[in-house]
């Protein structure tokens, strides 16, 4: 069995759908929700790269490269938000950020 | 002269209304009083020039109605029967002004109890010189709003205002026949014009209108919803409920509308279309019938009244019903002398009454009087004359006019004629009986009021002696003056074609007929003298073995509970029901309350969906980009295929 684009987009589509259940389906942590977008990001990395190899184009990965750091970033400026927010409200516990209720 | 005497009392209540704050209360007085008093004697000499000197005239003032074929204008028709009228209204209202100055002293609101006196002066004046039947009843109108006005006067008092409520009501029953009774007249001469109606009146004989679906004389019809309106406003039998509680209003008041004017107007205005009338016998057997009625019915009441103004107020009741007997009978010269006459003798027991109850510091109950002759000579001598004259005693007023209605009852010779004989003639009786009776619990016996209100309880200032001095003199003397006049030889010359005259040679009735009311009046006097004279006892006993009969009389008839059982708590009733059920319930409960309460429930769910969870966020979202995708996908992604 040849491994193809096919199995590469598969696997990309569990990680994002792992991805949305560990944001919403995660009542504890505000740092789990921080790494489900990462895993969501890597997932649509993962196409990126398997589309790039696919068409034979490297613009694709080029873009793969470029999210990463864009990821890195995003990575330290959420987590230094929720560094402050504990500083703020003594907890980082998802329950307890509900500040935007109507 | 003529708009003098009709826009003058306007004027009088224009300033006391409008400027009564800024004038003061003496100068409101003093200004309403004296452009009343000016009208009184331009009054009387209105009646010399039309009634003696036959100058008739009709005054167009201005148009007031035009919508189509009905077309009326405001004009000041002044004939011998308009001119009796503003002599009533303009005398009785000057002397009732003045008398309200002493009366009235302690009041605090006097310009707005002088603006109304006049104002009402004014609708009164309008209502007697109409010239079409639109204008009259802009004068019926106003003078029941007045009299509203003017009995609910003392508006903090809650039975004063129910009792000015009720005037209102029972006189709104009366006016719409009355209001009817003007459609129909239009609808069948195509005019409200007098002179127009009477001049065609004659072809109208025998025909017929439909009705609540039944053909019936067209004449008969409109003669009788008129007179309901006359029933309502001049409290005839069935709708007579209102006058009694009207005296809650203060005693001036019930002196000029609720005795000497606003409650005639029914007997003016049956005397008014008496060319109408006349060609109605039904009609005419109806008015004597109601007439008779009454005079009987509320003199049985006035039997045993303990307030001395419901007395007097029974006793009005019973008067009118006298004049509309002459009336149906064919007599209106007769019913307008007893008007005449019964507006001072009337309007002097009442201010003589007033003077008792001002010089008791408002002590109405006859139960609280007695031994008053000594205390109050002069109000005695007055209210005297004024007993005299309403029971008929020979050569007084309410003699010559009484005793004409009774024998032209008897002479006309019908059966509802002789109905009406024997009931006045009853009546006269009984009219004897309570006015003794109200003089006898007044004026004599032992003292029965409270120490401190008899030492209290003086003869009246100058201004209202004045009023009963003159209204005395009325009492007396106006009807050996105008009797040749109004029932006599000059009978034809006098009224002129104003109202119905037959002018034919005096009937000749047999003696004992002619001397019934006079000894009737001897016969009441001598039963009231033995009742409360000789043997105060009796009464008590009377009342207490007959105790049926007498809570029966008392209640007069027990007319307002069936009133209040028939009317008043169904209309109640059914006043709830489309409050409570049908407003409340139905209406606001589809309407604004139930949208608002739809609203406040799918808000409340919407509220929950903004829970402040971010991950819940996050989902929707989601969904919702999912959802787009979807779309995207099987759509083929918006492009053309």
């Amino acid at each position: 069995m040849t491994i193809g684009l096919s199995h590469y987009l598969t696997v990309a589509a569990i990680l994002f759908t792992l991805g949305i259940f560990g944001i919403f389906l995660n009542r504890k942590n505000v740092i789990v929700i921080l790494m489900s977008v990462e895993l969501m990001l890597l997932a649509v990395n993962l196409n990126l790269v398997a589309f790039s190899a696919f068409h034979h184009d490297l613009v694709g990965q080029v873009f793969a490269l470029i999210v990463l750091t864009v990821a890195a970033a995003e990575a330290a400026i959420g987590l230094a938000i929720i560094v402050v927010y504990f500083r703020n409200r003594g907890t980082i516990d998802v329950a307890e950020i509900d500040l935007l209720k109507g | 002269m003529y708009q003098a005497i009709v826009f003058l009392p306007l004027i009088g209540a224009i300033i006391a209304g409008f400027f009564g704050r800024l004038i003061g209360a003496r100068a409101s007085e003093v200004i309403t009083t004296n452009l009343v008093l000016v009208t009184m004697p331009l009054a009387w000499l209105a009646l010399y020039q039309v009634g003696m000197e036959g100058h008739e005239t009709r005054i167009d003032l201005f148009r007031f109605i035009d919508s189509g074929e009905l077309q009326t204008s405001w004009a000041l028709r002044i004939d011998t029967l308009t001119a009796v009228m503003l002599v009533v209204v303009t005398t009785v209202s000057g002397l009732v002004h003045l008398y309200s100055i002493g009366y009235m002293e302690d009041d605090t609101h006097r310009p707005r109890f002088f603006a109304y006196l006049s104002l009402f002066t004014f609708v009164m004046l309008a209502l007697v010189t109409a010239d079409n039947l639109v204008q009259l009843f802009f004068g019926w109108e106003g003078v029941g709003l007045m009299s509203y006005l003017l009995i609910g006067f003392w508006y903090h008092r809650p039975s004063a205002n129910a009792a000015a409520i009720k005037a209102f009501i029972v006189n709104r029953v009366g006016d719409f026949g009355f209001a009817l009774g003007i459609f129909a007249t239009f609808t069948v001469f195509n005019t409200v014009q007098y002179d127009t109606i009477f001049a065609s009146a004659p072809d109208q004989v025998g025909k017929t209108m439909e009705f609540l679906g039944m053909q019936v004389d067209a004449l008969t019809l409109i003669c009788l919803l008129l007179f309901m309106g006359a029933m309502g406003k001049s409290a005839q039998f069935l709708l007579h409920t209102w006058l009694p509680d009207a005296m809650e209003g203060p005693t001036p008041v019930s002196a000029l509308i609720h005795a000497a004017t606003m409650v005639t107007a029914g007997v003016f205005m049956v005397a008014r279309l008496s060319p109408l009338f006349e060609l109605a016998p039904i009609a005419l057997a109806v008015v004597t019938f109601f007439g008779a009625t009454t005079a009987f019915f509320a003199a049985t009441v006035g039997l045993v009244q303990n307030d001395i103004k419901r007395v007097v107020a029974y006793s009005t009741c019973s008067q009118l019903g006298y004049m509309f007997v002459a009336e149906g009978v064919g007599n209106y010269g007769a019913g307008m002398f007893h008007l005449f006459t019964h507006a001072f003798f009337k309007a002097l027991l009442f201010l003589g009454a007033g003077a008792v109850i001002h010089a008791l510091h408002h002590e109405q109950d006859m139960r609280r009087m007695g031994g008053l002759r000594k205390v109050l000579p002069f109000t005695w001598a007055m209210m005297l004359i004024g007993t005299l004259s309403l029971t008929g005693f020979p050569f007084t007023s309410g003699f010559a006019s009484k005793d004409a209605i009774i024998e032209a009852a008897y002479a006309a010779g019908t059966p509802i004629g002789m109905y009406g004989f024997v009931l006045t003639a009853i009546a006269a009786l009984l009219t004897s009986f309570y006015s003794w009776r109200l003089m006898f619990l007044t004026f004599e016996g032992k003292p029965r009021e409270k120490p401190d209100v008899l030492a209290h309880a003086h003869e009246p200032p100058w201004t209202m002696g004045l009023p009963l001095i003159l209204l005395a003199l009325g009492s007396l003397l106006a009807g050996a003056v105008f009797m040749r006049f109004f029932i006599g030889g000059d009978e034809v010359s006098f009224w002129r074609g104003s109202l119905v005259t037959h002018g034919e040679a005096h009937h000749e009735v047999p003696i004992l007929v002619m001397l019934a009311p006079t000894l009737a009046m001897a016969a009441g006097f001598a039963v009231a003298w033995y009742f409360y004279i000789t043997n105060p006892l009796i009464p008590f006993g009377l009342a207490k073995r007959f105790r049926g009969a007498y809570q029966f009389l008392l209640h007069a008839w027990y007319f307002d509970d069936l009133y209040d059982f028939l009317f008043v708590r169904p209309a109640k009733r059914i006043g709830r029901f489309l409050w409570k059920t049908g407003d409340g319930t139905v209406i606001d409960g589809i309407g604004p309350d139930g949208v608002a309460a739809r609203v406040i429930d799918i808000t409340n769910r919407v509220v929950k969906l903004q829970s402040g969870y971010i991950y819940h966020y996050a989902f929707v979202m989601l969904i919702g980009v999912a959802l787009i995708i979807t779309y995207f996908i099987f759509a083929g992604g918006g492009l053309p295929r």
